[in-house]
């Protein structure tokens, strides 16, 4: 077993993903669609909701959309992550899930090789929306939109690993829209991604813990500090921590012989 | 040999463009005024001043800065490098907002109750003429050709074209309720002056003394009711002229052929006036109740950040 047969392996992996993009139109539109619907619509009717208070990494006064944009990339970063779950789910349902897990590589090395390529997916989507805000005079600082690449790997890597260790849950397809209620939903509204935590305590003492150690808080603000030219290390690591664990659990999960699989009687 | 001057030549231009420019904001609550490094985007100090700063400006020697500090009936001069006082003017009954002749020799302030505008000497610091005008004057501006000074009454609704040979008014024009600033274009040519209540900007023709267009702005999202223009200032080449919204929390960009309102700036509470940097690439706005000025970058047309100064800044003024 050399190298080449795990680059093999992993660029077969990340090509038919992409391929699979590529060529659903109707996945990429509506994977854009959602997002600047929020922009769009829901961020236009909130517009003086935010008040007025300057918090980093923005130096003056923004407007909604101008906030809600790293959430919304967040968003659509979550929504990926959870397809990815969803296909997987699917793949195992017909199949060629048995095809790549028969593969003579370790289960660990297909599981990333599938993450990365969700998370390239997602990176591209995450591109074309902020274009299409770029034209809506949502500008950052032309250096953020390179130092926002690699939080969105991290980001894309850590919410594909936890759709990873959710899809190692779920049995059937049709239990996919419990995720929807019981993690998508929650993760996303009791986040920073469509308000500033000061806007959370406001009101709720314990929805603002929630929110602050939401790992999607984190992922969100690490992509909002990236997108104006800054790192910040205490979202950056609680980002990476959380993709280290959920990756880990599922491997595990992924194990015949400890994981859930054993437990639903295999794939 | 001809490298070494090379290398001081670089080094006197580089150091040139690194010395940045200050700003002075009046803290209209705190009776101070601010320093602030625009460049480095920090507040470097507070100064006490006197009792309600408000209208600002500089000396056209830039050595001098006259504060109308309203509750003290005066307007004091402080020198523009260690900020202590070194004279007064009298300016009669609550001077709010003043205008400076381009000699720099004389000093045109507004005195809002007394319906007055008293001409002073600066170097004799001495009231020479108080010219009786509408009822609550309180923008004035004079024309960069020395010929005109022109105060706006804010009840009266009109502007009053004072000649500065006679220091007598010539002529009247009625505008839009509630006048609040006058700005006049570098050619002298235009006057441009905002209605707070009908929330327009008026272009006036100096030669006709009439109204030559209408400028009415809207902001999505924004009630008309908070669209309250204040503050004008064209730039040198006229191509764009620049008005505080007020409650709005918007600058309108105008552009200043066309007259079309090409953007509005989001900026922070109640703006109330506005200075450009000495080389127009910059524009510093005071916001009254967010207590912070803005600065805009005016080549890319975006607001940079918004700095901390004290609470109610009111004038702004820049020194090279």
């Amino acid at each position: 077993m050399n190298l080449l047969h795990y680059w093999r392996a992993m660029w077969g992996i990340i090509w038919r993903e992409l391929w699979r993009f590529v060529t659903q139109r109707e996945r990429f539109i509506s994977a854009l669609v959602r997002p600047l619907v929020w922009l769009f619509v829901f961020a236009a009717g909130f517009r003086a909701a935010l008040g007025l208070a300057i918090t980093p990494p923005y130096e003056t006064y923004i407007l909604y959309e101008v906030y809600i944009t790293p959430g919304l990339i967040g968003m659509i970063q979550l929504f990926n992550g959870m397809q990815s779950s969803l296909s997987m789910v699917y793949d195992r349902e017909m199949g060629s899930m048995r095809i790549l897990m028969v593969c003579p590589l370790p289960r660990w090395f297909l599981l990333l090789s599938k993450l990365l390529a969700g998370t390239g997916v997602s990176i591209l989507q995450a591109y074309a929306f902020l274009t299409i805000a770029w034209f809506y005079d949502i500008q950052a600082p032309w250096q953020g939109y390179l130092w926002v690449l690699p939080a969105l790997m991290l980001v894309g890597l850590m919410l594909g690993a936890l759709g990873l260790l959710l899809s190692s849950f779920i049995k059937q397809l049709e239990n996919f829209a419990g995720v929807m209620n019981f993690v998508i939903f929650p993760m996303f509204f009791m986040s920073t991604a469509l308000y500033p935590l000061w806007k959370i305590k406001e009101s709720s003492a314990l929805l603002y813990n929630l929110a602050q150690y939401n790992p999607f808080s984190q992922a969100v603000e690490l992509i909002r500090f990236a997108l104006y030219g800054q790192f910040n290390q205490a979202t950056f690591i609680y980002t990476f921590v959380a993709f280290i664990v959920f990756m880990a659990a599922a491997i595990i999960g992924y194990n015949p012989s400890k994981g859930m699989m054993m437990k639903k009687g295999g794939a | 040999m001809k490298k070494n001057v090379l290398g001081l030549f670089l080094t006197a231009v580089l150091t040139g463009t690194a010395q940045a420019e200050t700003v002075f904001v009046t803290l209209e609550k705190d009776n101070a005024l601010a320093v602030v490094d625009p460049i480095a985007g920090k507040l470097i100090k507070t100064v006490n001043v006197g009792q309600r700063p408000r209208g600002i400006a500089i000396s056209s020697d830039n050595k001098f800065l006259y504060v109308a500090t309203s509750d003290d009936n005066t307007i004091r001069i402080i020198d523009a490098e260690t900020l202590k006082e070194t004279g007064k003017l009298p300016s009669g009954e609550d001077p709010e907002t003043f205008a400076l002749n381009p000699a720099g020799d004389r000093l045109y302030a507004s005195n809002e109750d007394d319906s007055l505008v008293t001409v002073i000497d600066i170097a004799k610091k001495k009231a020479v003429k108080q010219i009786k005008v509408g009822v609550e004057p309180e923008g004035i501006a004079t024309s960069p050709d020395s010929r005109w000074v022109v105060s706006a009454s804010e009840t009266t609704n009109m502007v009053h074209w004072i000649d500065t040979k006679t220091n007598a008014i010539v002529d009247n024009t009625l505008v839009d309720p509630r006048p609040r600033s006058l700005g006049f274009t570098a050619d002298s040519q235009q006057l441009w002056v905002t209605s707070e209540m009908a929330g327009t900007l008026m272009i006036l023709d100096v030669k006709t003394k009439q109204i030559i267009k209408t400028v009415k702005f809207e902001v999505q999202g924004v009630t008309a009711d908070k669209i309250q223009p204040v503050g004008v200032v064209i730039d040198k080449d006229r191509k764009r002229g620049y008005v505080a919204l007020g409650p709005a929390n918007r600058v309108a960009v105008i552009n200043a052929q066309t007259f079309e309102v090409e953007r509005y700036l989001l900026v922070g509470q109640r703006v109330w006036n506005l200075a450009f940097s000495p080389d127009q690439k910059r524009l510093y706005t005071t916001n009254g109740t967010s207590n912070d000025i803005s600065i805009i970058d005016l080549d890319n047309q975006k607001v940079t950040k918004s700095v901390g100064v004290g609470t109610y800044p009111w004038g702004v003024a820049v020194k090279p």
